[in-house]
């Protein structure tokens, strides 16, 4: 392994989903071990450990289930991150449990993914719990998924079998919106097609597991066009040095903004120039999604925690009726009537459940208007009024400016995900 | 950070650089009371010139807090000096001798520094009604910090309950805290040891300086170099001698080892970072030596 540098690799983020015995922690350690990313004590504990079980193997899994209780159950019980890089890239694994949680978890691991992997036993084909791995990501707009078919060894590497999964997943994602898909037939316990291209699959010609995380394609998938800023953190050094400094930190949500663009200041409606752009003690000529700048205005207009920059001819609709898709992600089931905090870009508000429109099913795709609430794990339509208007997009527009997160007031637990359809 | 974005696309380092700003930020505009822990250390350094940049030009708006061991490397508590003054933040000292001699902490003789660390940040935190704790935490340090969120919620107790852990989507982070309880705050989770090393070089700032290679007299204890020092004398058949070695991470110095090296540059350590075969805590952390739960074990007490 060469010198890496880290400050000229890019980064990847993926979400793995799988059922329980599809072999995704093998496939993790796989990845991990090949990428020369372990490092030798975490591998001699894994090895003693699974020597003192007397298992015939090194248990991979134990190098990802991190707590006590995980170890003693063998089951993995909630989101982990795990890091690797290879020369070019960096990589952030949302390692999400297919256990019984999945939706809330597998939600919580793609919110921020982009790319999913979705492991298939090639012995069972596609199941339910690959259905809806895939519509949870195509909900969560992860603009690139992987279809890995593992145990390619249990069925002989038969190219048959891998054709039959293919035609199949791919007859389903049509109904779904994945802008890219990729199909590799892999053995994540010997290692075919992960890092290495498999002699037993001669005839599969695409590229490895490995290759094609390395050269995806991410860049593109954010809005460039659409300028947004919500303001974050307005910086007043009340010193003599900078007295007169006033500017407004946050990170860019959408598109590209430069000193000179006039800009409109959501929801006061005031218009201004940008004056400059800071990045810490430097001037800069434009700053885009993700960034995280100081702007500075030519008038002194009140600008405060909440607010949003975004251009005159181009803003979003202040808005306090939301209509979006909510994963619920706690016992207590969500009804009408209910009121909640809710936490949008820097902005928090309360918001109030006007209506549940109905409960997706995740499995069939099938809209149930019958049951008038959402249990934990669950998706589906819901009308929102707020207190004050929230600055937003549609999510299929804008990841960041799109989505929310519910709060239970009394508790101060995150119970729902939001992603908004429209505002009016 | 390159002046020219023809693609608009940020280095994986940028991107880290822009998140953790963004968590600082969020921070310091939805607590009443937020503090930097501050140790002196690479991580934490790290975490200072965060702060710095993403307040720029106005101070870095919370105080600092050292948990003192009282066997702290001297050279770190100099760089740990040189930063507040520069920055001109308020430092507070939280001292574990001091805990000892107050009750808060008991000494028993078996009990390690760095455990009492734990009674006496969480008093810390009390005392001065802290609501939100930055801590340099990585993710990629130990398993159990792997699963740690950004903000950890910590209860009355300061402890930290693994099955409990709000979800964390997007960039929106949950701040909601009842009376007593606090928020760890980790903003360079995702960061991994290498990224630190990148980042120290590329900004060129001021750390340690036993980090780099340096002659010290030091002797072998399970495996690890142990600095000879009236803190820790030699146990029979322990000899002391002079070796060249540096630092990979810094703690209480009874209970961190150093490494044979001769890595005297930044770009030198950055060449040995990324071929070593060992983690940082693995190599010399002696703390993380007594059980295979043992920082699940202290993170669950109350540790950062």
């Amino acid at each position: 392994m060469g010198t890496i540098k880290s400050d000229k690799m890019d980064l990847l983020r993926f979400a793995t989903a799988g059922s329980v015995d599809d072999g995704k922690s093998t496939l993790i350690g796989r990845l991990l071990l090949d990428s020369k990313s372990i490092f030798e004590d975490q591998l001699e504990a894994v090895e003693a450990t699974s020597a003192s079980k007397g298992y015939d193997y090194t248990d991979l899994a134990l190098l990802t289930d991190g707590l006590r209780s995980e170890r003693e159950q063998g089951i993995t019980i909630d989101v982990a991150y795990r890091y690797f890089a290879t020369p070019n890239r960096k990589f952030i694994i949302a390692d999400t449990p297919g256990h019984v949680q999945y939706t809330r978890n597998m939600v919580t691991g793609a919110s921020t993914a982009d790319l999913g992997l979705v492991l298939v036993d090639a012995r069972q084909g596609l199941t339910e719990q690959s259905r809806r791995h895939a519509v949870i990501l195509s909900l969560l707009r992860v603009p690139h998924l992987v279809l890995a078919v593992n145990k390619m060894d249990l069925v002989d590497f038969d190219q048959e079998v891998y054709n039959k999964i293919h035609a199949e997943f791919t007859q389903f994602a049509t109904k779904l919106n994945i802008p890219d898909l990729e199909v590799i037939p892999i053995s994540a316990l010997q290692g075919d097609n992960v890092v290495n291209r498999s002699e037993n699959m001669a005839w599969y010609s695409g590229p490895t597991l490995m290759h094609h995380l390395e050269h995806v394609h991410v860049a593109s998938d954010r809005d460039l066009i659409d300028a947004r800023f919500p303001v974050q953190y307005v910086v007043r050094p009340k010193s003599d040095e900078h007295h007169d400094y006033r500017g407004y930190g946050g990170m860019v949500a959408g598109g590209v903004l430069k000193p000179g663009d006039e800009v409109v200041v959501l929801p006061s409606g005031m218009t201004s120039k940008i004056a400059g752009i800071d990045l810490f003690d430097r001037e800069i000529t434009e700053a885009f999604p993700p960034m995280s700048v100081t702007i500075r205005l030519e008038d002194d207009v009140d600008v405060s925690r909440g607010d949003m920059i975004a251009r005159v001819k181009n803003a979003p609709q202040p808005s306090q009726d939301i209509d979006a898709m909510i994963c619920w992600m706690t016992t207590t089931p969500l009804k009408p009537r209910q009121k909640l905090a809710i936490k949008h870009t820097t902005r928090t508000a309360r918001a109030l459940v006007k209506d549940i429109q109905y409960r997706l099913d995740v499995n069939t795709l099938h809209r149930d208007q019958e049951t008038k609430e959402l249990g934990v794990n669950e998706i589906g339509r819901v009308q929102l009024r707020t207190t004050v208007p929230l600055l937003c997009d549609p999510y299929s527009k804008n990841r960041t400016t799109g989505s929310f997160i519910l709060i239970d007031e009394a508790t101060g637990i995150t119970v729902g995900a939001g992603m908004i359809n429209s505002a009016s | 950070m390159t002046e020219t974005h023809a693609d608009y696309r940020l280095s994986q380092l940028d991107q880290l650089e822009a998140e953790s700003i963004h968590i600082f930020r969020e921070v310091a505009a939805e607590f009443e009371k937020p503090v930097l822990m501050f140790s002196g250390g690479k991580d934490s350094i790290v975490m200072m010139r965060l702060a710095e940049k993403a307040f720029y030009p106005a101070k870095i708006p919370f105080p600092v807090l050292q948990v003192d061991t009282g066997y702290d490397f001297p050279e770190v508590l100099e760089t740990r000096d040189n930063w507040v003054n520069r920055l001109g933040v308020r430092l507070i000292v939280a001292s574990v001798e001091e805990a000892i001699a107050n009750g808060v902490v008991v000494d028993d003789g078996k009990t390690s520094r760095n455990r009492m660390q734990i009674g006496t940040l969480l008093h810390a935190i009390e005392e001065n009604g802290f609501t939100a704790a930055f801590g340099g935490g990585r993710r990629d340090e130990e398993k159990a910090r792997a699963k740690e969120r950004v903000y950890s919620h910590r209860d009355e107790f300061g402890q930290w309950d693994p099955k409990m852990q709000r979800p964390e989507l997007w960039s929106l982070y949950n701040g909601r805290i009842h009376a007593g309880e606090h928020m760890r705050i980790f903003p360079i989770s995702n960061w991994t040891e290498l990224d630190i090393w990148d980042y120290i070089g590329r900004e060129g700032i001021e750390i340690p300086s036993i980090y780099f290679s340096h002659q010290r007299r030091v002797f072998e204890r399970d495996g690890m170099l142990l600095t000879e020092s009236p803190f820790n004398p030699c146990r029979p058949g322990e000899v002391a001698e002079e070796r060249t070695v540096r630092f990979r991470t810094v703690g209480d110095l009874t209970l961190t080892g150093c490494v044979e090296s001769t890595a005297s540059t930044i770009e030198e350590i950055i060449d040995e970072v990324a071929v070593a075969r060992v983690t940082e805590r693995g190599a010399t952390r002696g703390d993380d030596r007594f059980s295979e739960a043992a920082m699940e074990d202290r993170k669950k007490e109350g540790y950062f």
